[in-house]
């Protein structure tokens, strides 16, 4: 059974790849608990399995073995629709290369989540002009992602994390491509919406980056090697 | 909440198009071309075949005309400067028998025709004499404009009266009513007791270059007996060093069946009683309900035969289509792997991609449209063939476009929604 207090709870999850003959063993039985509110780290050299991870965590994939309840629900037993569902009703994503979308201004790329969730745009107009506010872009709202330096797009894709309202926020690597200066701002917002009660689960290799989390995993070989409590 | 979703992704669609205009804009041509030609093609191949139709339907569509025709050998055999008579055509028994012995026969009217110069005063026009019956106007479309058409009682007491085509009116008599005239014709006068508007027979339709509806129509209507009694039946035409002359009773019969289903089967019927009647071949059927069909049967080969180069072009242009559809799925795998992390359906991508490549063919199909009313207008103005735009023909090439859209845009977006949000996000 769940623990009714978790949001995230994945046990004894495996991830298997197929590669031609050879199956490649991503995750090899993790347990994972993760409360509402906290802010975890996952650390690990290249391979271990982090992002396998958090695309499993993000609902964009499914374990070979093990149970995910994501709010109470089981997702290992959803289909497809109901996955895309869970990602744009409860999960916002924040990527190492922002994958904001070309052809759409700043404040159209913070609405595409809403547009999945079929609500009327015209409704939330005030909320996205906020976020946009709220990560500094009130000025650059019709802006193109090209226009933008990385730092920026990189604020605009936070905000666009935040537009449904998640249960939680993952990232992966999101200050992989940006100088020191532009990373302090990033990881400034996102630190201060996880004093605002937002719960965090970012990637990263960076122990500075993994410092600001109040809980830091780290994974070997597709396993949790051990876990430190800021 | 359905509307509003849909109108976001037909804009999204615009955007991602106009991201690539040029391209966009080839991609398009296709179909333009696709739906212009069919919407062109289709008014001027309707336009043709209108007037064509027309014309046969002038000369009623339950009638077997039956005229009196020269035969080759009779040429032959009159000397050069001998005085000969040749002998030919239909007769009045002819006429008789077509009555009796033809089921479903209706009227068969007998006429004579003779090509003489109409005086009045002295005011001549080169015109036809037509003796004919009383039931003339019945199987010929003829409107009585004034006064009355030749009775049975003028036959009968073969009067000299005569019916006088509008036209020849108004050549004859420009500022008198004709009604209370007489005319002459060689040393004899008739009375005029009406006025006519022919709708068109076979002589009369108009040629080329002249306004519809004002066909040569001077002719003068007198009773078959009359004609009989004051022109005889003989016809001189004085050559060098001689003369020939022509016998013949009657020049036409047209016969008129009760319904089109009887005009059919009464032609064979009608060639065997003439062929055991008539020596030689001099006589001709025209058949205007044959006409009519074989008429339809070369605009139905038309219609294929257009149907085909549009399908064709369709084809090409859709095939152009989706192959920059796949293009541009392949451009922006990305973009549907964040779509889909951001909680985007299968069907969701399916919708944006249809809806992107409906967006380039039904724009493609509405400037095609704009094109294809524009040539056959400007095809009418500029020259005077008769172009007819039929709403069918432009609603069916402009949904064929649409069509074309949902049909090649399936497949690439199809493509696009199979794509493992993981591998599309990873994608370079
Ligand atoms: N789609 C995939 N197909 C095959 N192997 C994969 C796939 N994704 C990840 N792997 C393998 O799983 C292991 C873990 O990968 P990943 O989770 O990306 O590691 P990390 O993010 O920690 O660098 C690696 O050995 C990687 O090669
Ligand atoms: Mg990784």
């Amino acid at each position: 059974m769940p623990d009714p207090e978790a949001i995230i709870q994945i046990k004894d999850v495996e991830k298997n790849f197929q590669v031609g003959e050879i199956e490649v063993r991503a995750l090899r039985g993790v347990d994972l608990t993760i409360t509402q509110g906290s802010y975890v780290a996952i650390m690990g050299p290249s391979g271990s399995g982090k992002s396998t991870m958090l695309n499993i965590l993000g609902c964009l994939d499914r374990p070979t073995r093990g149970q995910y309840y994501l709010g109470g629900e089981d997702v290992s037993q959803m289909d497809d629709d109901t996955l895309s569902a869970a990602r744009g009703k409860r999960l916002g994503f924040i990527f190492q290369s922002y994958n904001l979308i070309a052809q759409l201004t700043v404040i159209e790329n913070i609405q595409v989540p809403l547009i999945y969730q079929g609500v009327e745009l015209k409704d939330y107009d005030e909320r996205c002009k906020e976020l946009a506010e709220l990560v500094g872009l009130g000025d650059r709202m019709d802006h193109r992602p090209t226009q933008l330096s990385g730092g920026q797009q990189q604020r605009v894709a936070i905000a666009r994390s935040l537009v449904n309202d998640p249960l939680m926020i993952l990232a992966d690597e999101p200050t992989g491509n940006l100088d020191s200066e532009t990373e302090h701002e990033v990881l400034e917002i996102i630190g201060k919406l996880n004093a605002d009660g937002k719960t965090i689960v970012m990637v990263t290799h960076e122990d500075a980056v993994a410092a600001r989390a109040h809980r830091v995993v780290h994974m070997k070989d597709g396993i949790i090697a051990r876990e430190v409590t800021n | 909440m359905v509307s509003s979703l849909l109108l976001n992704t037909v804009q999204l669609g615009v955007k991602s198009l106009m991201l690539h205009k040029l391209r966009s804009g080839l991609t398009m041509l296709g179909i333009i071309f696709g739906v212009c030609s069919v919407i062109a093609m289709l008014a001027i191949g309707e336009g043709a075949s209108y007037e064509a139709q027309e014309r046969i339907k002038r000369l009623g569509s339950t009638n077997v005309i039956i005229n009196s025709f020269k035969p080759p050998e009779a040429n032959d055999d009159s000397g050069s400067n001998q005085s000969s008579e040749i002998d030919y055509g239909l007769t009045y028994e002819d006429a008789a028998r077509l009555q009796t012995t033809i089921p479903n026969v209706g009227d068969v009217v007998p006429m004579r025709i003779i090509r003489e110069n109409i005086r009045f005063g002295r005011n001549q026009v080169a015109g036809q004499v037509i003796g004919t019956m009383s039931a003339y106007p019945k199987v010929q479309g003829l409107d009585i404009v004034r006064g009355r058409f030749l009775s049975q009682m003028d036959d009968k007491h073969q009067r000299n009266v005569c019916v006088i085509t509008k036209g020849l009116a108004r050549r004859l008599f420009p500022y008198q009513d004709p009604l209370v005239n007489t005319v002459r014709i060689q040393s004899v006068y008739y009375e005029v007791i009406g006025m006519v508007q022919e709708t068109g027979t076979i002589e009369q339709r108009p040629k080329k270059g002249e306004a519809e509806g004002e066909p040569i129509d001077n002719n003068v209507y007198i009773p078959l007996s009359t004609a009989r009694a004051r022109f005889g039946e003989t016809i001189v035409r004085r050559s060098s060093g001689g003369f020939s002359a022509e016998r013949v009773e009657l020049h036409r019969i047209i016969a008129k069946m009760k319904d089109t289903e009887s005009v059919l089967t009464a032609e064979p019927q009608i060639k065997q009683l003439l062929k055991r009647f008539h020596e030689q071949n001099d006589y001709e059927l025209i058949v205007p309900l044959q006409l009519l069909m074989e008429a339809e049967a070369t605009k139905r080969m038309f219609n294929i035969v257009l149907g085909s180069i549009a399908a064709i072009s369709l084809l090409v242009g859709g095939i152009g289509i989706m192959n920059i559809m796949l293009a541009t799925v392949t451009e922006r795998t990305r973009e549907i792997g964040v779509r889909r992390a951001l909680g985007a359906k299968k069907k969701d991508i399916i919708t944006q991609f249809l809806i992107e490549t409906i967006v380039l063919s039904v724009g493609g199909g509405l400037i095609g449209v704009f094109i294809g009313v524009a040539t056959p207008l400007a095809v009418s103005y500029f020259t005077n063939m008769m172009t007819v735009i039929t709403p069918w023909s432009v609603l069916l090439a402009f949904g064929i476009s649409g069509l074309t859209g949902i049909v090649f845009g399936l497949y690439p977006a199809s493509q696009a929604a199979k794509l493992d949000p993981i591998e599309a996000l990873r994608h370079e």
